[in-house]
């Protein structure tokens, strides 16, 4: 049995990933990295969107700061997030960012001057400063007050991807590829590291380190139809809820992107409506303006993606034999926009569909696209029940994101998560109490405990059939846990995916019996574990009377903070259950910077939290106070909310800015 | 989408192998499968994988043509199967590993071991003991035009298939191919890199680099990310040869 020791073991190779792993190595403790694939094919590759963060370079962000961009988060989320967190992520991405820049990431850069753009449909100059000139430059996203999102062309997560693993390579990151966590090791309340399966030879090693940390992404391919990559499987998540004590957050919080080609899933980037491209439906007809007069294409996507399937619902949708799309028209931004500026766009509509969208449009619908939910943490990182394990990236629920997350605001998340969890792990690793007290004989229970489990998976007769229960469950979550939800669907499923996930447990591998390289044994292990995951999502959907960002319950249109102000906690305590347990956290009015308003989508509905109001009052009592005494932007957000001291020291200090403080 | 006429049968011939398996050899099976609207060899392997033989490996990950995952022999020729829609090859498709690369299943290759043995050895990042990294400051000043030019060579998307076509690499498996030759002139590019001319000589002026590149060709055509390999392994040659007589 082969047993492997390093201080953090970091499962999962993508951006959030090697982040964690670079700054560990950084703080002198080793760090390993193991991976379904090589660290640069990570889903990670797929952002090509672009990355927000408040520089301010351009003429369009002008303007722009920490204060707005944490604004646009909060109203983003639906007032889930945790608006620490959301103060912690928007004080850093502005020196995540210039860490890429000095790492090789060649972001898109201001080009003073005149330029033309196409801003809602209208031909307009703008005109970049001379002193911006050279600087990174941003383009506009959904559900963004300015141009904040930052890009390099239309390759932006591949950029970053391919500078962090060249920056782990430099750092010599030890780097496991083609293993798969299959389990992890805990004793006494404390997770040590994980159980891994080559997935060339079959070989399972244990990975025994002082901490864990999953950054595996999510779990968007528990559905049938998703922009996500296929490795996408809500793996991690299972192997927390399989502790039995570490927690999921808010599992139902699921979003989908509105134009997603049909009919293979692939996303065409929101930069393709941040630069002037509308949706049209079979009439030619732009509908959004409709619906959204102020925003129109760019409100929130979970927005146009309701507005989208309202529209079809309406008899709208242009008819295929893939089932009614829309299209996405971005003719008029013209051949040489397109060219330069969303390549990636342009080749997906050739290879993929065989047509060019300099001339025609595009037919899209809505698609499975992000994961909010995920393995709930402090702001720290770590899990709020397991000691030692850590998570972050799209995997977690750090809560950032809250029931919605903005474009732009994901990959971001990712490097300044992994910056600032890689601080909290360090710290943990250089005290006392990280020392390890496993008993080797444990570390070889563990080792069995798996190698029986694959083994009954090789040798039962008369099983199931892991692929059926898996398309079943991709079509339930697909029709009745999608964008519109309701008891009665949702009661369905969940009763359903709860027969899926019995029969899952006498799942046989027809006639592929090979114990190395089998791709059959893998999507038997898989399936087992997606079906738990599964059913957090459709069961916290259930129990969430009400509707919240992404989260849209037509019985319970109104979002109702009186009584779902909270974060959903799922956990799996017996192996034996068949249902998740769920639990609640309240997210508490009193201490918020921003207390909830209308988030200014449709009419507003929403229920208030009774000390909604209170709080109102306190929060402008005290800017009307300091701004009278000529108090800084930072001293009056000091006073509302102060999250600093939270920070690692090196990352406190004020981010410079254009126009600003220069 | 294309008009509704009787589908075609589409007869895949792939070349087989478990190397962990004693008693196998290298075979070709056919499997039929009925074609459909809008087909790429992704869903055609997955079809073939889920409903008639599920031991069959291969790797996709993005299915997107953006990860570089699925390289392989198509017909012969090196390319991404996710991205390959069947409509525009013949019924009859033959499907094979990469060669040169280590062999794992059926279609699927360990390129990932040779990518990170070319990084390392090529050090592909930036190289700067001078500046420290000032993440409160602004950040360091680029010209538009160059921040571009370097993400043209950053495209690469490591797939190998400019090694699987490049007759040089089978002679000599230690060079390191166009997509190495493309990585250096990337960072060569790069103002942010501070290496010398004379220290990327150290790395590329010799039969492992520039100068074992025999400019046949046969990388640029199957490079699925259209790099301008050619014109970037012609300027490193004539700037490696400068900086040899300079020496
Ligand atoms: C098409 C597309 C476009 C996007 N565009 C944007 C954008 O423009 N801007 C933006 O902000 N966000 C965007 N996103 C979202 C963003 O890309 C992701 O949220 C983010 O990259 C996730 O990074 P990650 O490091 O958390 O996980 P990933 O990049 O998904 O990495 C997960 C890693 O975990 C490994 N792994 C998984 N399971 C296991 C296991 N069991 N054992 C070992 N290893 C494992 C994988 O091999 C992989 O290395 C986009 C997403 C999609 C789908
Ligand atoms: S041009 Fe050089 S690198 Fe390209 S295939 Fe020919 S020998 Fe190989
Ligand atoms: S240079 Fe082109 S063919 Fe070669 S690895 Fe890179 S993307 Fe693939
Ligand atoms: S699967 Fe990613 S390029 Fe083909």
């Amino acid at each position: 049995m082969k047993i492997i020791y390093t201080d953090v073991l970091i499962i999962g190779g993508g951006l959030a990933g090697l982040r964690v792993a670079t700054g560990v190595k950084e703080r002198g403790h080793d760090a390993l990295i193991i991976s379904l694939v090589p660290p640069k094919r990570s889903h990670s590759a797929a952002a090509q969107g672009g990355m927000q963060a408040s520089l301010a370079n351009s003429k369009m962000g002008e303007g722009d700061n920490e204060d707005v961009h944490f604004g646009d988060t909060i109203r983003g989320s639906d007032w889930g997030a945790d608006q620490e967190v959301a103060r912690m992520f928007v004080h850093c991405a502005p020196k995540a960012i210039r860490e890429l820049a000095h790492w090789g990431v060649p972001w898109s850069r201001v080009q003073k001057g005149d330029r033309t753009a196409i801003i809602n449909a209208q031909k307009v100059t703008i005109s970049e400063k001379e002193e911006a000139h050279g600087l990174i430059t941003a383009r506009d996203f959904g559900g963004t007050k300015k141009w904040r999102t930052c890009y390099t062309s239309d390759g932006t997560g591949h950029s970053m991807l391919y500078a962090m693993d060249n920056r782990a390579h430099e750092q010599e990151v030890e780097i496991h590829e083609r293993m798969e966590a299959i389990s992890l090791i805990t004793d006494e309340g404390r997770c040590y590291g994980a159980v891994a399966r080559n997935l060339m030879t079959g070989e399972l090693v244990a990975y025994v380190s002082k901490a864990t940390t999953v950054a595996t992404g999510g779990y968007g391919r528990i559905y049938s139809v998703s922009t996500n990559a296929i490795i996408c499987q809500g793996i991690g998540q299972a192997l927390a809820l399989e502790t039995g004590i570490a927690t999921l957050g808010n599992m139902e919080a699921v979003q989908f992107h509105p134009t997603a080609i049909v009919p293979v899933g692939i996303l065409t980037t929101e930069g393709c409506r941040g630069d002037g491209g509308l949706l049209l439906d079979k009439d030619g007809y732009r509908f959004m303006p409709d619906y959204e007069p102020d925003k129109k294409e760019l409100a929130s996507r979970d927005v146009v993606s309701r507005r989208m399937t309202e529209h079809m619902r309406k008899g709208k949708g242009v008819q295929s034999r893939y089932g009614d799309h829309l299209w996405l028209d971005i003719t008029n931004l013209g051949r040489e926009h397109i060219e330069k500026n969303l390549r990636e766009v342009k080749e997906i509509c050739e290879n993929f569909l065989g047509i060019d969208p300099a001339v025609s449009p595009i037919p899209v619908r809505p698609t499975q696209h992000y994961s909010m939910g995920g393995i709930r943490t402090k702001y720290t990182g770590e899990s709020q029940t397991l000691k030692g394990l850590y998570s972050c990236g799209e995997a977690a629920c750090w809560d950032l994101h809250g029931f919605n997350r903005l474009g732009g605001n994901s990959v971001s998340e990712t490097v300044v998560a992994g910056m600032l969890v890689a601080e909290y792990i360090s710290d943990f690793c250089d005290a006392p109490e990280s020392s390890m007290h496993i008993h080797s004989s444990k570390i070889e229970m563990a080792l069995k405990v798996e190698k029986e489990k694959l083994e009954a998976l090789l040798t039962k007769q008369n099983g199931e059939d892991a692929y059926v229960l898996r398309r079943r469950m991709e079509e339930i979550m697909m029709d009745k846990v999608g964008i519109f939800r309701n008891g009665k669907d949702l009661q369905e499923a969940v009763v359903e995916l709860e027969e899926l996930l019995k029969r899952s447990k006498n799942i046989e591998v027809f006639r592929s019996k090979s114990r190395a390289a089998n791709p059959a044994l893998v999507n038997a292990y898989r399936t087992q574990k997606m079906l738990k995951v599964a059913l957090t999502v459709a069961y916290g959907a259930l129990l969430r009377e009400e509707s919240r960002g992404a989260h849209s319950r037509e019985d319970f249109p109104a979002r109702d903070d009186e009584n779902w102000l909270k974060r959903t906690l799922t956990s799996w305590p017996d192996a034996n259950q068949t249902m998740p347990t769920v639990s609640y956290e309240e997210i508490s009015v009193a201490n918020m910077e921003l207390p909830p308003g209308f988030r200014g989508y449709g009419k507003d509905l929403t229920q208030h939290h009774h000390e909604t109001q209170m709080r109102e009052a306190v929060v402008k009592a005290v800017q009307e106070k300091l701004i009278q005494e000529g108090a800084s932007r930072f001293e009056i957000q000091n006073a509302l909310m102060p999250y600093l001291d939270k920070l690692p020291k090196k990352y406190r200090n004020i981010n410079e800015r254009l126009g600003e403080n220069i | 989408m294309s008009q509704e006429i009787a589908p075609r049968l589409l007869k895949i011939d792939v070349l087989r192998f478990d190397p962990n398996d004693k008693n196998d050899f290298p075979h070709i099976e056919r499997f039929e499968v009925v074609e459909s609207d809008g087909m790429t060899l992704f869903i055609v392997l997955n079809e073939i994988r889920e409903h008639l033989d599920n031991s069959l490996m291969f790797d996709f990950v993005c299915r997107a043509g953006i990860c570089g995952s699925c390289s392989m022999l198509v017909n012969g020729r090196p390319t991404l199967a996710c991205r390959t829609l069947t409509s525009k090859l013949d019924a009859h498709i033959t499907l094979a590993p990469l060669p040169l690369f280590k062999l794992i299943k059926d279609l699927s290759i360990f390129t990932g071991e040779w990518m990170r043995y070319l990084n390392e050895h090529l050090e592909t990042w930036i190289h700067d003991k001078e500046s420290e990294i000032q993440y409160d400051k602004l950040e360091e000043r680029m010209e538009p035009s160059l921040a571009d030019e370097i993400y043209e060579l950053d495209r690469c998307v490591e797939c190998g298939c400019c090694v699987a076509g490049c007759g040089t690499i089978q002679m000599r498996p230690s060079f390191v191919g166009a997509v190495g030759l493309n990585k250096v002139a990337r960072y060569h590019l790069d103002p942010r890199d501070k290496r010398s001319d004379a220290e990327y000589y150290e790395l590329i002026g010799d039969e492992n680099g520039v100068f074992g590149c025999m400019t046949l060709l046969g990388c640029e055509d199957v490079c699925p990310k259209d790099l301008p390999l050619q014109s970037k392994i012609a300027y490193l040659r004539r700037m490696m040869l400068k900086t040899a007589i300079k020496n």
